[in-house]
């Protein structure tokens, strides 16, 4: 048996663990799914409030940090992310706006009136044409936008407390703060 | 106390294997007998000390001790006595302690195995100990994940450790051989038996997960190429082949160096497997622990045992000189065939399973390698394997006569020709590709059958003479059939796949819909309440034409507190045929995604794997390892 053609198992497996050390660096995460829409301008759109007759307009959140939270009232799991976008609202002071996706608006109404409403203001989206804009996949989505209008970052799926303790409050913070993000009327 | 007292035990062990690892090389360098006689008391008392630590924290899960930060975190006092116990390896501390708890239990008197020892006892002791206590304590457990609450999943991971763990003893034969630098065949005889056993646990741990899958996760599928799954996959292909190479070395000493490598790599890749679902590396449904310290801490462990064993393998393998010459067309070439294209297959399975994160590692663009890859690699490479195994395994040592041979299984031609186009007619000239796996089945069948009748000399001898030469066969070669003809019934059961029939539809109840000539009518749908979850569950009647086949009850369980859905769903088989049907999302209208199924032959996969596991068994029982195994003990 040739000398190399026995070196070749190891060095095959040499060039495996250096790779394994790079995927191990820290702040690699390979669960974050990304959005081919980060950094990039969230979509505009004008949608009907859910109450009243206003306008969710995307002109009206520029300036100011959002989070903007794709729900409907006939999905299991947003049901379970409400207590934390309650939380949110309520003791965090963040602006969430929800934009409920593919509901009738009687349906979603209800669902706030019972379970509490941790919305700043609400569109519908009944034909779920913004939500193909932003990119969702299902409900719940939840995505973070900068005082530029930019989308900073996305949450696939219910929020859950590591989540929001790990990432989006240290983000929201970022970013310029849940207080600037509930101010509203930032430059 | 009890889980001190287990602490301390698993304390205890670590500085036990320690000294295994260190004091019979020392004296195995002095020629000191007493010395290298320790591995055995070493290995004896590591056992007692992991059965102390194992019994320690199992109390502390059946009493529902929640002092103990495991027991919290993964057990609940309401759970079923099953999962209570099942929670203990549930979690990344208690699966871990399983492991060293198996490679105890495996035993293995040799100092490699010591090392073993060692670095998975440091690593829980350092980064995972399940007996680390919870204060305050907490009145009430959190649970265990519901998609884990499951008989099935109960079993999986200790007969999966088994397996991983068993081929370390391999591994540690095959180092123990390079350093001495001597591999013939009474060292085959004592990797084969070893080797044998883990496949079968390895088989059985991978059929447990894959049955699983396909009845919990809701859609029908029983094999994703998920990451996971191939880290226990690549281990088994390879593990595979080492029980086909080191007959070779065991009746013709020669194929050495080759079998050294594959004991070492297949104990690698059960570790590098262990590594990618503990370490963070990937994600996946499965990798319920991931932790990027542990991986820092595992990657340093594969650096040392398979780099370690790698660089000894170059320093000492090219000394290593096969004896026996063969021809290409021989029972030695089959084998060469047999370890070349299951080489082949476990690479690209590794490539499918490392590739995205390597772009990923790199910078490069999300990706996701799945069914049209392995497709195009994976089932290539298994064509001809199984085409080859009739044949290969009727060749005779040395030198064979493949067209003698051939001419041998008319019967099997006849058998798969017969099944391709009954197959064909049956389904009306269906996909052509399953029509063709369902020949390559019988062909197999055909092939088996075909090796033990020219063994009996059935129908050339009376059948008494026959039923004695039975009776004489040794059992090895009743596991070597019964082995391939499990893996022809899973290869039918895959080749069946393409023939399923699959409605989904979006129904009220009393909606009905129609699934391959079944009338599925969804008659009612009840919601009820248990403390800890929400159950929707559906009831549907099956008729063929006016008679009832079946009432299903597909369920959907809602856990508010671990916001989490699962699935169950309901399978009605005959053998033959499942019926499969899950109950989806409602939707906004108040109708439910029903998901329904007919599935020809999938129960095939399964019940194949179980009887290639039976093959191991039997294997097992031969003669030859009983009379072998006096000799080991001495050597151990």
């Amino acid at each position: 048996m040739k000398r190399w053609l026995a070196l070749l198992p190891l060095a095959a497996f040499c060039g495996l663990a250096l790779y394994f050390a790079l995927s191990l660096r820290p702040g690699h995460d390979p669960e974050v799914l990304p959005s081919a829409m980060i950094d990039k301008p969230m979509p505009d759109f004008a949608l009907p409030a859910l109450e009243g007759e206003g306008t969710l307009a995307s002109a009206g959140l520029r300036g100011r940090v959002t989070v903007v939270n794709f729900f409907a009232s006939w999905c299991v799991p947003c049901r379970v992310e409400h207590p934390m976008l309650m939380t949110l609202a309520r003791e965090k002071g963040v602006a969430i706006i929800g934009i409920a996706y593919k509901d009738a608006p009687a349906a979603a109404r209800k669902l706030l009136a019972d379970a509490g409403d941790p919305y700043a203001a609400t569109g519908q989206d009944r034909e779920g044409r913004v939500a193909i804009d932003f990119g969702v996949y299902g409900v719940p989505e939840t995505y973070v936008i900068d005082r530029a209008g930019r989308i900073r970052r996305r949450y696939v799926g219910p929020l859950t407390p590591e989540t929001v303790a790990r990432d989006l409050l240290p983000l929201l913070h970022q970013l310029g703060g849940p207080e600037a993000a509930s101010g509203g009327a930032a430059p | 106390m009890i889980v001190e007292l287990g602490h301390f035990a698993l304390v205890l062990a670590l500085f036990v294997a320690l000294a295994q690892s260190v004091l019979p090389l020392v004296g195995a360098a002095r020629e000191h007998a007493g010395l290298m006689g320790f591995a055995r008391a070493a290995a004896l008392a590591q056992l007692l000390l992991l059965v102390v630590a194992m019994g320690a924290l199992m109390e502390a899960y059946v009493v529902s001790d929640f002092s103990v930060l495991n027991v919290v975190q993964n057990s609940a006092s309401t759970k079923p006595l099953l999962y209570k116990v099942a929670g203990l390896w549930s979690n990344h501390e208690g699966s871990m302690l399983l492991w060293v708890f198996v490679l105890a239990l495996v035993g293995g008197a040799l100092a490699v195995q010591g090392m073993i020892g060692v670095g998975f006892l440091l690593f829980i002791l350092l980064t995972s100990n399940p007996f680390l206590r919870a204060l305050p304590v907490p009145p009430e457990g959190r649970g265990l994940n519901p998609v884990l609450q499951d008989p099935g999943l109960a079993f999986h991971p200790p007969f999966l450790y088994l397996g991983y763990v068993g081929f370390s003893v391999a591994f540690s034969f095959a180092v123990a051989a390079l350093i001495e630098g001597r591999v013939d065949a009474a060292w085959a005889r004592w990797v084969r038996p070893w080797s044998l056993a883990s496949w079968c646990a390895l088989t059985v741990g991978i059929a447990l997960g894959s049955y699983w899958s396909y009845y919990t996760l809701g859609w029908g599928g029983w094999w994703f190429w998920d990451p996971v799954e191939n880290a226990s996959l690549m281990p088994w292909i390879l593990g595979t082949a080492l029980i086909h190479s080191s007959i070779v070395v065991e009746k013709r000493d020669t194929m050495k160096a080759w079998t050294v490598l594959l004991a070492i790599l297949t104990f690698s890749l059960s570790l590098i497997g262990t590594f990618l679902v503990r370490s963070g590396v990937l994600s996946s449904v499965h990798a319920f622990a991931t932790d990027p310290r542990r991986g820092v801490f595992i990657l340093g462990l594969l650096a040392a045992a398979i780099g370690g064993s790698l660089t000894l393998y170059a320093l000492r393998a090219p000394s290593l000189r096969g004896g026996g010459l063969f021809a290409p067309v021989s029972r030695e070439g089959a084998l060469v065939l047999n370890n070349l294209l299951l080489s082949c297959a476990c690479g690209t399975v590794l490539v499918g399973t490392l590739y995205p994160l390597f772009l990923d590692a790199v910078g490069g663009p999300k990706i996701s390698v799945g069914f049209p890859f392995f497709n195009e690699t994976f089932v290539p490479l298994m064509v001809p394997l199984l085409v080859a195994l009739g044949p290969g395994a009727m060749l005779a040592w040395k030198r064979g006569d493949l067209p003698g041979v051939l001419q041998r299984l008319w019967a099997a031609f006849a058998l798969a020709a017969l099944v391709g186009l009954g197959a064909f007619w049956a389904t009306h000239g269906g996909p052509i590709l399953a029509v063709l796996g369902l020949a390559l089945a019988a062909w197999m069948v055909g092939g088996v059958l075909a090796e033990l009748a020219e063994r009996l000399r059935l129908f050339r001898l009376p059948l008494a003479a026959s039923w004695g030469r039975a009776r004489q066969l040794p059992r090895a070669a009743w596991g070597m059939s019964l082995a391939h003809f499990g893996l022809a019934l899973t290869v039918a059961g895959i080749a069946a796949s393409p023939f399923e029939h699959e409605t989904i539809a979006l129904i009220r109840p009393g909606g009905t819909a129609e699934l391959a000539g079944y009338t599925l009518e969804f008659t009612s749908l009840v919601r009820r309440q248990t403390p800890d979850h929400l159950i929707d569950d559906a009831t549907i009647v099956v008729r063929r034409g006016n008679e009832q086949v079946a009432v299903m009850h597909p369920q959907r369980r809602l856990f508010p507190q671990l916001q989490q859905t699962t699935s169950e769903t309901a399978i009605r088989t005959n053998g033959l045929v499942d019926l499969y049907i899950a109950l989806g999302d409602p939707d906004p209208s108040g109708a439910w995604t029903l998901r329904a199924y007919e599935k020809p032959l999938v129960s095939w996969i399964w019940l194949g794997a179980l009887v290639m596991a039976a093959g191991g068994v039997v294997s097992l029982s031969d003669r030859r390892w009983r009379v072998g195994l006096s000799a080991r003990r001495r050597r151990a």
